[in-house]
């Protein structure tokens, strides 16, 4: 039978979306300080990688509702979120690129 | 954005007729869509069809000199883009059009006016694309353009961007046809058809859009990429005397090129899967697994698109990899394949015109799947590469398996969609000459490819031992063509005075064999409550009765109950700004190479197009 | 049973998820598109260290100016604050709030853009043009069709603040705003991972060069 899948937990309201706003402000900020600090550039890319992460997840989890809707929502997107991430991570192996991403790897 | 200030209705009303030419072009009902998809692609079909049997007449003999080698190169990549983009591909979208909201008890499309668009846009890329015949020449670059072949410097022609800009105009076409049956068959189900109770067609049409919306977007931008390129930005995607690399081409086109293959088999297999339950009088044997196989083929389609590279010298363990995962997907299919040999097995098979070609997709396809397996395996690949060997292979699973199965469709739905039955005879003399024909035509092609006998060359010199074979080619192709003639002769003599099919000639198990031939526009007087899997079969005979135990409860959802004789079901009415949106897209692409004041006409017609679209008044 | 209203949506309970139709649609629109961005991204990360000829985007001949990509990434972030509050208002039925959050969010939006303008004005002057080299050739192919993306979502923004002073977006439409703010963060998001993939992480130089 048909499954009422949209529970509309009530959305965040304006002062959660400020909470979340700031926050993303100062991970901007943590970003553009680590790439200036020389004693980090060996680490790097992994901290950018889980910053931004941290980053995208917010914006989609808070800011586009996925956390508080259907999960079916989340299936279309990270069913294209994911082929996406796997053809970018198989090229750059194919490309033999895969050093683009971790400094030194080559 | 409903809301419009009441001086615009007057010039936004909708077209409310319902015959004639202007009620077919302004048409939202997903039928008749379904209906111009099938004329449409068919005419494409056999332009595509003649295409070959050029093709064919020019290898007949050694040192042909039916055509020069340029037309040869044209010849062979418009068929084959034909075939691909603008016959399987649309001819598929004619059932999908015509049948899931039948199959899923709705009465129409979540978007009818997209539908209309994605019709549209079709309809224009595919004259667009044929229209480069007259424009100083067709695309000649084979059909998957490999970069460097269509660099303006080896191609400095217009064909190579009619070819790309036209596919991108399908692109969107399908990417919208897509986004609507998604939507469609997750939203509009009558209530009791949960996912598992859907019949296998519609599955396969959910997979086949999911593998669209996924596989599209990587070949648009690699279209996109080979356009800069060739535009005045002089761009360096594919030009390695600057750094570029005509390699990315091949992994782009194959990232979408694979799961293409995949979009254009899987419906075969869900027709497949709904005629031959039919005719055994059994459900489908295991129709988890069949379920299951196919979304795990569509998955899996997206992990062995190199194998299609091997001869690229990607190197030893990437090779692996793409032969392992290509060796994997054949399970998948193996498992519809028994399945659906265990269908028939104890069923009390009636043999009509749309059970044989369904045995014959089967048989056939078995073979095309054995002799890409073959291929799956770089060594031998290395051999075949470029041999008639994969011309023959893909013929196997394109015409023995998606032509067979689209046939058997025609047969199946014929009297649905027209309410005169096929004639039974001529039917069967359609599939033998069919059958007979691609045989005598795509099997020599293996023998000629392990001889040495490579794809695309325009002629070859006698005394190379392969006179024989490419004659009974030919020979096996004016077959072919002799049965496409008789299944037009079945159509124009059964539209004067075919058998009245009656709603349900098959005695059928799926909810569109439960309303009248043709349907009415609202398809169902009465939404369907679906009791189980094969749900009009269980409304006839009960949810465990079997032949014979005939509750015979008359079909409920012809005219007569609830909403009365359907007069008060309020219908979407006809729009033409689906096909203003669609003229304005394929100027916008054409004015590419015609001049970019031709892009600017068509981007003003678009957004005036998109602009009514949203502000057009829901009814009059 | 009616849905013969396409564009007022029917009712949420009419469908067989309880999903709109629309918002459905929406979210495997931005499935897909997560596959265009992905194939543009991926060419750019296999091209970045590939030029043969400079500029290049970091290291001596570099043309990035990080400060000031920053400043443009954060600006388009807070735009996805101003989307939300937008579209918080109009379910509140603050339809005057919600209209003067839509215009602030294509006002951050057009400066984005002009950032983007202003940086490609710069590069082309340090001599980097799409076809100067592959690292040109695949940037601006990327970013342009971000900057594409921005431009429709300042176009569906300003339509909607329209639609409203016409009266089109009562609190009961809110879901419209909602399907926009989607595409909007979406947009957002993207650049999230192209300020990451492409500004921050510094590419490898060419062997031979600098
Ligand atoms: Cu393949």
């Amino acid at each position: 039978m048909a499954v009422p899948a949209e529970h509309h937990r009530a959305h965040p309201g304006p002062g959660e979306y400020i909470k979340i706003a700031v926050i993303l402000a100062v991970i901007t900020l943590v970003e553009v300080a680590v790439y200036y600090v020389p004693s980090l550039s060996g680490a790097l890319t992994p901290i950018l990688m889980v910053l931004s992460t941290i980053k995208f997840s917010m914006v989609v989890l808070w800011f586009m509702h996925l956390k508080f809707d259907s999960v079916l929502f989340s299936y279309l997107f990270v069913g294209g979120l994911g082929i996406a991430g796997a053809v970018l991570i198989a090229l750059l192996f194919l490309f033999g690129a895969s050093h683009t991403i971790v400094p030194g790897a080559a | 954005m409903a809301t419009i200030t009441g001086s615009m209705v007057g010039v936004l009303r909708r077209p409310t007729s319902h015959y004639g030419v202007w009620s077919w072009m302004t048409t939202v009902d997903h039928k008749r869509i379904g209906v111009l998809y099938g004329v449409t692609s068919f005419i494409f079909f056999l332009i595509g069809g003649v295409e070959a049997l050029v093709l064919r007449l020019q290898l007949a003999f050694p040192d042909g000199k039916v055509v020069d080698p340029e037309v040869f190169n044209q010849l062979f990549t418009m068929h084959a883009t034909t075939m691909v983009f603008l016959v399987i591909m649309p001819l598929s979208a004619a059932f999908f059009n015509f049948l899931i909201p039948l199959q899923i008890g709705a009465r129409d499309v979540a978007f009818p006016r997209l539908n209309a668009f994605s019709y549209w846009v079709f309809v224009a890329g595919g004259v667009f694309i044929n229209s480069s015949f007259l424009f100083g020449g067709a695309p000649n670059a084979g059909w998957f353009g490999y970069a460097n072949l269509t660099s303006r410097a080896f191609n400095a022609g217009s064909g190579v961007d009619f070819w790309a800009l036209g596919l991108l105009g399908l692109g969107t076409a399908s990417l919208a046809a897509s986004f609507n049956f998604i939507v469609t068959i997750l939203n509009m189900r009558a209530p009791g058809m949960t996912m598992m109770r859907m019949p296998l067609f519609t599955w396969m049409t959910l997979v086949v859009a999911f593998l669209l919306i996924f596989a599209m977007p990587i070949i648009a931008v690699a279209l996109i990429q080979l356009e800069l390129d060739r535009s005045p930005l002089a761009t360096n995607f594919f030009n390695p005397a600057n750094g570029g690399d005509p390699i990315l081409w091949q992994h782009l086109f194959w990232l979408f090129g694979h799961p293409e293959v995949y979009i254009l088999i899987l419906p075969a297999m869900g027709i497949v899967s709904e005629v031959l339950p039919t005719f055994a009088r059994k459900p489908l044997f295991g129709y988890p697994a069949v379920v299951f196989a196919g979304v795990f083929i569509g998955f899996m389609g997206w992990g062995v698109w190199a194998h299609h590279m091997f001869t690229v010298g990607l190197g030893p363990v990437a090779n692996s990899v793409f032969a392992v995962t290509t060796m994997f997907i054949a399970v998948p299919t193996g498992i519809k394949i028994f399945n659906w040999i265990a269908t028939l097995w104890g069923g009390s098979l009636k043999f009509t015109t749309a059970m044989l070609f369904s045995i014959g997709f089967i048989s056939m396809f078995i073979i095309g799947g054995l002799s890409g397996l073959t291929h799956a395996s770089p060594p031998t690949d290395y051999q075949q590469q470029d041999t008639y060997y994969i011309v023959a292979h893909f013929h196997y699973v394109l015409f023995g398996g998606s032509i067979l199965a689209l046939f058997s469709g025609f047969y199946f739905w014929w009297p649905k969609g027209t309410g005169k039955l096929l004639d039974e005879g001529l039917g069967k003399l359609n599939f033998w000459l069919m059958i007979i024909g691609m045989n005598l035509t795509f099997g020599p092609m293996h023998i000629l490819g392990l001889n040495g006998m490579p794809r695309r060359i325009y002629t070859y010199p006698s005394g190379m031992g392969w006179e024989f074979w490419n004659l009974i080619e030919t020979a096996g192709s004016l077959v072919i063509a002799l049965s496409v003639l008789v299944f037009i002769i079945n159509v124009v003599r059964t539209s004067r005075n075919g058998k009245e099919a009656g709603p349900d000639p098959w005695d059928g198990r799926t909810l569109e064999w439960s309303i009248p031939s043709p349907p009415p526009e609202y398809n169902f007087a009465t939404v369907p409550v679906v009791q189980g899997r094969d749900a009009f079969w269980i409304e006839k005979y009960g949810l465990h009765g079997g032949e014979g135990a005939h509750h015979a409860a008359p079909p409920s959802h012809t005219a007569g109950s609830g909403n009365g004789d359907g007069h008060a079901i309020h219908m979407p009415q006809g729009s033409y700004l689906p096909m203003v949106t669609a003229f304005g897209q394929t100027l916008m692409l054409a004015g590419v190479i015609f001049g970019y004041w031709l892009s600017g006409v068509g981007l003003v017609i678009m957004l005036g197009g998109v602009y009514a679209w949203c502000s057009e008044p829901v009814s009059d | 049973m009616q849905h013969a209203h396409p564009a007022a949506h029917a009712p949420e309970h009419e469908t067989t998820t309880g999903l709109d139709h629309r918002k459905l649609l929406m979210w495997a629109f931005l499935g897909s598109d997560c596959l265009l961005f992905g194939a543009l991204i991926s060419t750019y990360m296999i091209y970045r260290g590939r030029s043969l000829a400079g500029p290049f985007p970091n290291g001596p001949e570099g043309v990035f100016d990080i400060p000031f990509t920053s400043v443009s990434a954060f600006v388009l972030l807070m735009s996805s604050l101003t989307m939300v509050l937008a579209l918080a208002a109009s379910q509140r039925g603050h339809i005057r709030g919600m209209r003067v959050w839509l215009i602030a969010t294509a006002l951050l939006g057009t400066v984005f853009l002009g950032g983007q303008f202003f940086e490609f004005t710069a590069f082309v002057a340090e001599g980097l043009t799409p076809a100067t080299n592959v690292f040109g050739t695949s940037f601006f192919t990327l970013t342009g069709f971000h900057g594409a993306h921005v431009t429709l979502g300042v176009i569906i923004l300003l339509s909607l603040v329209v639609v409203s002073l016409r009266g089109g977006l009562p609190k009961e439409e809110s879901l419209t705003v909602e399907i926009a703010g989607l595409y909007w963060h979406f947009v957002d998001i993207v650049w999230i991972v192209i300020f990451t993939l492409v500004y921050l992480i510094p590419a490898p130089l060419p062997p031979h060069a600098g």
